[in-house]
């Protein structure tokens, strides 16, 4: 390979005039193992191969340490109300200000990333296993069953999924395992997608029809050699599902249909900014914000440096 | 063509029975009371294919429902709040195009450039796409106010209050930042859309045989690159309706703009159902006969499935 692999923000490998030197790397677990005993040679050959999705990894994992050892070094109350400290700019002992309550920003983001983060993750699982069955199913099945799935998440994609979101949280109260099934519940439909274009490749495979000859059931075929199949697919799937539940839940907190009081999260804290926006308490909005910014960025990085390796 | 036309549109008539039964039966999941000011006396009671179909008939008349807590017909607080979003979300993705579609075509032109430079301006760019594309619309909205409005009082910090479509677009003063917070999102989703299309037509056999016969770089990316990738970007407006409208209901909610996006952040507020579900299904038509129009345009665009005998 002359020219080193390039990463567009579209994740896809540039192609064109070197396309046929751009072929596809090993996948990320080989790398690891074909280094051998040395694990140290391994993470080099892996940063190497996967630039993109390593940094994107690295700080997922800055961000989580962040948030959950965070509170362990730095110790401010998230809960003591303090007039008499309300929204002081970024000074010593506060070096990222306070809020409308006297309460230290630099605490409350750590504390309020774990939900976001939590409630993500989660949400983001759920939604590309939900996706990933859904799309199995109609891929390999084919025929009507396809044709009445795939208009369903037709139908489904049309409803803007924050309007959708904003009617469910109105019809339940929101709690977290709430939101957790509302998140998923709109976002499944671009893995079902995904992995129905996927599965209509892989059903004919010698090694899937002969599961039919043998006359095994079409969910075994669909469970044991679509699904691991896809894998690589659902991988990759899977890291913006959790980049698009975060976006999506700080922006149902910050519409006031997110996590409820009294925990707060990302959302909430910009939400709480944007009430004295006009006096340019500029640390209530942008500190949030950044942190929400990094941790979708992080998580599309990962997923963008995957998919633009192995042609997923 | 007539085949795949009548395809498309028995297809989309599919799709949207489909999105009147998922709506209906989020209609059925709101708490009694609310439901039969929705469906009218004694709904609850019925069985659930004749009150879909009397509810359906009453939508096909134009009766959306009645708002209780706004003492009004969901179709006048409609008439009232489209033409506000309509005119946000038609400048929003106009300016997007105009932005995008160069930004995007340049990007791919340099991908694969032999010069390092033109190389790291692709990366630049995409490093700036990348971080739009992961802006909250509200993040976004918020610091555009603190810093255009709040600070440097050049644009205002509210959204144009005047009714009408061209009320809101001649407010021109209070257009502005929704409309940028609108577009930068719009445009991060399209640029990376259409360097993607454009590297893919690069890798295509017709560019490499007009190399081949001898063709500039710049005739090349003008008449073969260009041309076959703007064919796909009429199926991504289509398709990307409900990620504009979806954008559009959060800066309505920033910028305090009364379009529909507002109405139903209000409605969802207030548990007044009857506007939540009559907006979501105008929007949810309006994006599956948009997607349908795109398809169809592209159609007719495209020599490969205009002139198909099927």
């Amino acid at each position: 390979m002359t020219a080193a692999p390039r990463y567009g923000a579209d994740g896809r490998q540039a192609r064109g005039r070197h396309a046929g030197e751009a072929a596809a790397g090993p996948p990320p677990g080989e790398m690891l193992r074909a280094a051998g005993a040395s694990w140290g040679r391994g993470v080099l050959a892996l940063v190497r191969g996967y630039p993109l999705a390593v940094s994107g990894a690295a700080l997922v994992v800055a961000m989580c340490a962040f948030c959950f050892l965070g509170p362990v070094l730095y110790h401010a109350s998230v809960t003591r109300v303090d007039l008499g400290a309300a929204n002081l700019a970024p000074r010593a002992g506060h070096p990222f200000g306070t809020d409308a309550d006297g309460i230290d920003e630099l605490a409350e983001l750590m504390v309020g990333g774990r939900i976001s983060l939590e409630v993500g993750a989660a949400a983001g699982l759920l939604a590309a296993l939900l996706g990933s069955l859904w799309g199995a199913v109609a891929g390999y099945f084919g025929g009507a069953t396809d044709a009445v799935m795939m208009r369903v998440v037709d139908a489904a994609i049309a409803i803007p999924a924050i309007v959708l979101l904003l009617l469910l949280d109105s019809i339940y109260t929101p709690s977290t395992g709430l939101l957790v099934i509302v998140i998923a519940a709109t976002s499944w439909l671009y893995t079902a997608r995904l992995v129905r274009a996927e599965a209509l490749t892989l059903r004919v495979r010698e090694y899937v029809q002969m599961v039919r000859v043998m006359g095994g059931n079409g969910m075994r075929a669909v469970l044991r050699h679509i699904v691991p199949n896809a894998a690589g697919t659902i991988a990759v799937n899977v890291t913006f599902q959790i980049a698009n539940a975060v976006l999506v839940l700080a922006t149902l907190s910050f519409l006031g249909l997110g996590v409820q009081f009294p925990a707060v999260d990302w959302g909430d804290m910009i939400s709480a900014g944007v009430q004295t926006i006009s006096s340019g308490y500029w640390w209530e909005i942008v500190w949030p914000g950044a942190a929400i910014i990094l941790v979708v960025v992080a998580f599309t990085m990962v997923g963008d440096g995957l998919r633009g390796r192995t042609g997923h | 063509m007539t085949a795949y036309l009548a395809r498309r549109v028995l297809q989309a008539i599919a799709v949207l029975v489909l999105v009147t039964l998922i709506i209906f039966l989020l209609l059925r999941l709101t708490p009694a009371g609310a439901q039969s000011a929705a469906l009218g006396g004694g709904a609850a009671h019925r069985t659930f294919l004749l009150a879909y179909l009397s509810w359906v008939g009453q939508v096909l008349h134009g009766n959306l429902g009645f708002s209780a807590a706004r003492n009004t017909s969901v179709a006048a607080l409609l008439a009232a709040s489209l033409p506000r979003t309509l005119a946000l979300t038609v400048t929003a993705t106009v300016v997007a195009l105009v932005v995008a579609v160069p930004l995007g075509l340049a990007q791919a032109a340099r991908a694969n450039a032999a010069n390092r430079a033109s190389r790291a301006a692709d990366h630049a760019a995409s490093g700036l796409t990348l971080l739009f594309y992961s802006m909250p619309v509200f993040v976004l909205g918020s610091v555009l106010i603190l810093l255009f409005a709040v600070r440097l009082h050049v644009f205002g910090p509210e959204g144009p209050q005047a009714p009408g479509f061209w009320g809101v677009i001649s407010d021109w003063r209070d257009l502005t930042l929704p409309v940028a917070t609108l577009s930068l999102v719009t445009i991060a989703l399209f640029a990376r859309y259409v360097r993607a299309s454009a590297l893919e037509s690069m890798a295509q056999e017709y560019v490499e045989a007009a190399r081949a016969r001898g063709a500039g770089e710049g005739r090349v990316l003008a008449r073969h690159v260009l041309r076959n990738s703007l064919l796909p970007v009429v199926t991504m407006v289509g398709l990307s309706i409900p990620q504009i409208v979806g954008g559009a209901v959060v800066v309505e909610s920033v910028f305090n703009i009364q379009g529909m996006g507002w109405q139903i952040w209000q409605a969802a507020q207030s548990h007044d159902f009857a506007v939540t579900l009559g907006f979501t299904l105008v929007i949810a038509a309006g994006a599956v006969v948009g997607s349908m129009l795109a398809d169809l345009g592209y159609a007719l665009l495209d020599p490969r499935i205009r002139d198909a005998q099927a």
